[in-house]
């Protein structure tokens, strides 16, 4: 399918989210300004790096988004892009959040042996039905790379631990995220992406 | 818990894969897209092409290389050997690299490093080290292993984290090629003076050098080549060797 759009707004290299949904069914497109949102039938927020990349995402690109989020269009938040989607990040305090979701981001506290950034295959820990993780086994390993993250709090549909637990999956209504990269999860996250396309053509 | 990381590294010349290729019932055993399907199969958690090129010709083919090789990888894919700009860098992350390793390059300019890891994100950005013994310290050396430095291995592993550097890939030039094990107090000397990961390659010869270079040289991922033809389902047989010992690895769902 084609209509979900890709917010490319320079946090990282996007050829792998686009290669991960071509195999997963759907064709995505970047939209140059704002109003270009207004077709999209599904958005999709991807993003590596400093949470003060997001302020590229300024007012109108915000009040975009969240008109086609209460109007039913599905919205996925990728890493970064996750974290977008709660009300900020101790990473950069002064960045709002888009406040989908309650809860601000933390770094993660973990001791040695453990490192921060966590970088590598971590187990999904899940907890109540979820759309996103259809078909996925409790357990299931995906690829994450990350130095902050996301409180547990009840939108939280599957957590990861690293010295503490945190959200891996979010969910509420048709708004989604995920704290690692399912391009890059093997058959879990492409079976994570089929999920999302089917949610936008539901 | 964190997976300890297994990671096939395919050193490609022209197009073509160099070393490490007896894997059994492969068709065309030097085409990189095909091993690395097969490795992926297998439950390799990452790959690493290593392009060994010497000249430019063979370079334009290294991009033909990661495009196909990306197509239907689902997996990280880090692309080094030859990254001298950012020129270079975008041109393999473009054809669908997910981290590039950078070396020689690193040392001559590092503030290469900071440049990339702005550019594309820490985690895209790995500093590969190449160091030797050197009157009880390690030595890092340049140009494949060919021009010494006066650099210091663990200090430099830091200066790399602190200009932006995602994770570090340690390649002991005493241990590569010898098949005698991992130099784990090289690994552990740079693990612990990081935070960020460090992948360790050079030595491995058996599963127990596995074993070892995550316990004694606490290494967060470790990266061999010609090691995975051991057998048809080399890396499967590697992570059950590991897991039964302790160490945390991804079992895939489709594996044996």
């Amino acid at each position: 399918m084609s209509g979900i759009a890709l917010i490319d707004y320079g946090a990282g290299n996007l050829t792998s989210v686009r290669k991960g949904f071509a195999a997963a069914g759907a064709d995505l497109y970047s939209p140059a300004a704002p109003i270009d949102l207004a077709r999209a039938r599904g958005i999709v927020v991807p993003g590596v790096g400093h949470f003060s990349a997001t302020s590229v995402l300024g007012v109108p690109w915000r009040l975009a988004i969240q008109q086609q989020v209460q109007s039913g269009i599905p919205l996925l938040g990728i890493c970064l892009g996750m974290q977008w989607l709660f009300e900020g990040s101790e990473e950069a305090p002064d960045v709002p959040g888009l406040g989908l979701v309650a809860g601000r981001c933390r770094r993660i506290n973990a001791v040695r042996p453990l490192k921060v950034p966590h970088v590598g295959w971590n187990a999904l820990s899940r907890s109540g039905p979820s759309e996103l993780l259809h078909d996925v086994d409790d357990g299931a390993h995906v690829y994450f790379t990350h130095a902050y993250a996301a409180p547990v709090t009840e939108e939280c549909t599957a957590a990861t631990t690293h010295g503490e637990r945190f959200a891996a999956v979010v969910e509420t209504g048709r708004v989604f995220g995920v704290q690692f990269h399912p391009e890059k999860s093997s058959d879990a996250g492409l079976c994570i992406l089929r999920n999302f396309v089917r949610v936008v053509q539901s | 818990m964190l997976a300890r990381r297994i990671i096939a590294c395919l050193d490609v010349r022209d197009g073509r894969v160099v070393k490490g290729v007896n894997f059994g019932g492969l068709r065309s055993a030097g085409d990189p897209s095909e091993l690395a399907r097969r490795y992926n199969a297998d439950g390799i958690d990452e790959v690493v092409i290593l392009d060994v090129t010497a000249t430019l010709e063979g370079r334009g083919t290294l991009t033909e290389t990661v495009r196909a090789v990306s197509k239907e990888l689902f997996i990280p894919l880090t692309v080094g050997g030859g990254i001298r700009s950012e020129s270079d860098a975008a041109t393999v992350i473009e054809a669908g690299a997910d981290k590039v390793s950078v070396n020689s390059a690193a040392l001559a300019d590092p503030a290469l490093v900071t440049r990339l890891a702005r550019r594309y994100g820490s985690q895209a950005v790995i500093v590969a080290v190449d160091a030797k013994e050197v009157a009880g310290g390690w030595t890092v050396f340049a140009r494949s292993g060919q021009a010494s430095t006066s650099r210091d291995a663990v200090e430099w592993a830091r200066e790399a984290e602190a200009r932006g550097a995602g994770e570090i890939l340690l390649t002991s030039i005493d241990r590569d090629g010898t098949r005698s094990g991992f130099d784990c107090a090289l690994t552990a000397a740079v693990s612990a003076a990081v935070s960020i990961p460090v992948i360790a390659s050079g030595g491995a010869g058996t599963f127990e050098h596995f074993l070892q270079v995550f316990n004694e040289g606490l290494a967060d991922a470790a990266l061999a080549a010609s090691v995975f033809h051991f057998s048809e389902h080399p890396v499967a047989e590697l992570k059950q060797y590991l897991a039964e010992r302790g160490i945390p690895t991804r079992i895939a769902r489709n594996q044996l």
